[in-house]
């Protein structure tokens, strides 16, 4: 997609429309800019809306069990017990994963899109990789369930077991569905987005940076690895904070591979849910106010979570931005 | 000098290295996305047939059977969805663009951002909130509104980058004869743009298309076919699903099918957005 223009570059002329036509030229102004306002505020209402609704249903759980609703690990619908310390620490979990497989694939994407592919590859390969943040998260959830579990309980975990089983991650029973499968197909949806913002950071790098260090003599990569990645270094934070906000809020894949267990342990083949999968397993059998507003208080941890996230990395970004045009002048 | 042969071509060693690993990596991530595309497609294809796309589904045992409600329901939550979010979305983006130069646009344009963020099962949670417990019933409009507010950011921000690209000149030019803001923007501005704001429409109903999470606590899902705006409402997403999790390997393969048919209309409408803004912008 074409670049957007330096804002300040586009509204220039709207500055000064705005100060010649303070008084709207005719009631036609008023009434469109007013409309157009409305429907840009519904945006930032909707955001309002959601967390004064979901604190409102959620609100039972959070005065029954307040912090200890975090701590605990009982989840008991009959006795009305919930605790959602192995959601969260699945959420977690499978999301560290995703990060640690997809951070490191995804920045070798980005820096052969940006820096080393020739210019006819650019465009079909970025597209292709574009295309997998496409696929609808139930048709990879299918995919991850039918092909990728049996190919990870198989070679990959038995593999895993016999060679680090030392390590208390390795050790258990290989299921295949578990955290270890929850994390890879997590790393798979997260990468597109890590790769195409941070790409897109590496293509703001000024060529200047790139030339003078090939000037002092400079490999390629020494030139990528301490010119352009350095300079790109906080829109790189920034595409793999975006990543983390994907990772942690998929639903449906995961559900589908992670095995539906609720458990805190540090074996990676065990079951397990995250935050996401456990309100989508039983949110529509659950009953009572206590247990729906624990689900809902689960949306409400999983949907604060992600906001901060998501605010950070996109600040994160537009910073980055603006600092590379800056550096480009 | 031979040490310095020797740095030199640990130097140059090195950087091929590094570049074949990102190379590599591209591979690997392109890989994956022919690995699940090409196995929908061939266990897919396999099962396909025109009865699976008109018939509606039979009883588990019994041979054939076919997903026409999830069609139809799928297709009228795109649509009811479409009218609801694609209007505000627009209209969003327009104020972004032609107004948004102030501290309102800086906000809009953050909190626009974030709603992208937000997971479509914690919208999902938001309506079931905001219009099932009301309502009183599982409803296809409620999984519409679910699906509007997820494509409500995505339609505003794409709208707003494509109005913005229309040259400045074109709205002098339109103000010098004398006609009013708002009909530069929606005589002259959107015209400009049109292409990019079918683009951002597209790209939302491919966003929203294969949404599941959300559906699950609105729509519900339906097997009796299409029952009104007020009542559960079926969803292939939501069938592939159930289908999945499900043990019988019938069912598996339908879900297979109709994963087929939901890759090729989300293919179809990303390689049609590719071709439109290749088209107008490079």
């Amino acid at each position: 997609m074409a670049r957007a223009p330096h804002p300040q570059e586009v509204h220039a002329p709207v500055w000064w429309w705005r100060a010649r036509f303070r008084r709207p030229a005719s009631p036609g102004d008023w009434v469109f800019q007013t409309i157009a306002l409305l429907a840009a505020l519904s945006l930032v209402g909707l955001l309002v809306a959601m967390t004064l609704y979901l604190l409102n249903a959620a609100w039972p759980a959070v005065t029954r069990f307040g912090l200890g609703f975090l701590t605990s690990s009982t989840w008991d619908p009959v006795q009305e017990v919930f605790g959602a310390l192995p959601a969260v620490y699945g959420t977690l979990l499978t999301s560290a994963i995703a990060m640690l497989v997809a951070i490191p694939v995804s920045l070798g994407v980005a820096i052969f899109l940006a820096e080393l592919a020739p210019p006819w590859l650019r465009a079909p390969a970025s597209f292709l990789v574009e295309m997998l943040a496409a696929i609808p998260s139930v048709v990879l959830g299918l995919w991850g369930l039918f092909v990728m579990v049996p190919v990870i309980r198989d070679p990959v975990e038995r593999w895993l077991g016999s060679s680090l089983g030392f390590l208390p991650l390795f050790q258990g029973p290989p299921f295949g569905v578990g955290f270890l499968a929850g994390g890879l197909i997590l790393a798979i949806m997260a990468l597109p987005i890590i790769t195409a913002v941070a790409r897109d950071t590496l293509a703001a790098v000024p060529s200047s940076q790139r030339e003078a260090m090939l000037a002092l003599g400079a490999t390629r990569w020494e030139a990528i690895s301490r010119a352009v990645l350095p300079y790109a270094r906080s829109g790189i934070v920034a595409a793999g904070i975006l990543g983390l906000g994907r990772a942690l809020g998929e639903t449906m894949a995961v559900t589908m591979v992670i095995g539906n267990g609720y458990q805190v342990t540090a074996r990676l083949f065990a079951p397990g849910n995250t935050m996401a999968s456990k309100i989508a397993t039983e949110f529509n059998e659950a009953s009572g106010d206590l247990y729906i507003g624990s689900l809902v208080e689960l949306a409400l941890v999983l949907f604060a979570i992600t906001l901060m996230v998501n605010v950070v990395g996109r600040l994160l970004v537009r910073w980055t931005v603006a600092k590379a045009r800056v550096g480009g002048q | 000098m031979t040490t310095d042969m020797q740095v030199y071509l640990r130097r140059r060693t090195t950087s091929y290295l590094m570049v074949g690993l990102c190379g590599l990596a591209t591979l690997v991530a392109v890989s994956i996305l022919l690995l699940v595309v090409g196995y929908t497609l061939v266990k897919g294809i396999a099962f396909l047939n025109l009865d699976f796309v008109t018939q509606t589904a039979q009883p588990l045992g019994e041979p054939g059977g076919g997903i026409r409600h999830e069609i139809i329901g799928t297709l009228v939550l795109v649509a009811l969805a479409s009218v609801l979010g694609i209007p505000v979305g627009l209209l969003a983006g327009a104020y972004l663009s032609e107004f948004g130069g102030g501290r309102t646009g800086l906000v809009v344009r953050l909190v626009a951002d974030v709603l992208t963020g937000v997971p479509s099962v914690v919208v999902g949670i938001f309506v079931y909130v905001l219009v099932v417990q009301p309502m009183g019933t599982f409803s296809a409009l409620s999984g519409g509104v679910a699906l509007a507010i997820i494509m409500l950011p995505v339609v505003a921000r794409t709208t707003e980058e494509m109005m913005r690209l229309v040259p400045a000149t074109y709205r002098e030019a339109a103000l010098a004869l004398g006609i009013p803001r708002w009909r530069m923007i929606v005589s002259v501005v959107m015209p400009g743009a049109m292409v990019g704001i079918v683009t951002g429409s597209m790209l939302g109903i491919a966003r929203i298309a294969g949404e599941t999470a959300p559906l699950i606590f609105t729509a519900l899902g339906n097997r009796f076919g299409f029952a009104g705006l007020g009542q559960p409402i079926a969803a292939m997403p939501l069938q592939i699903w159930r289908y999945a999790v499900s043990a019988y390997d019938t069912w598996h393969q339908q879900a297979w099918a109709a994963s087929f048919l939901l890759v090729m209309l989300v293919l179809v409408i990303s390689i049609t957005v590719r071709w439109l803004t290749s088209r107008r912008y490079h």
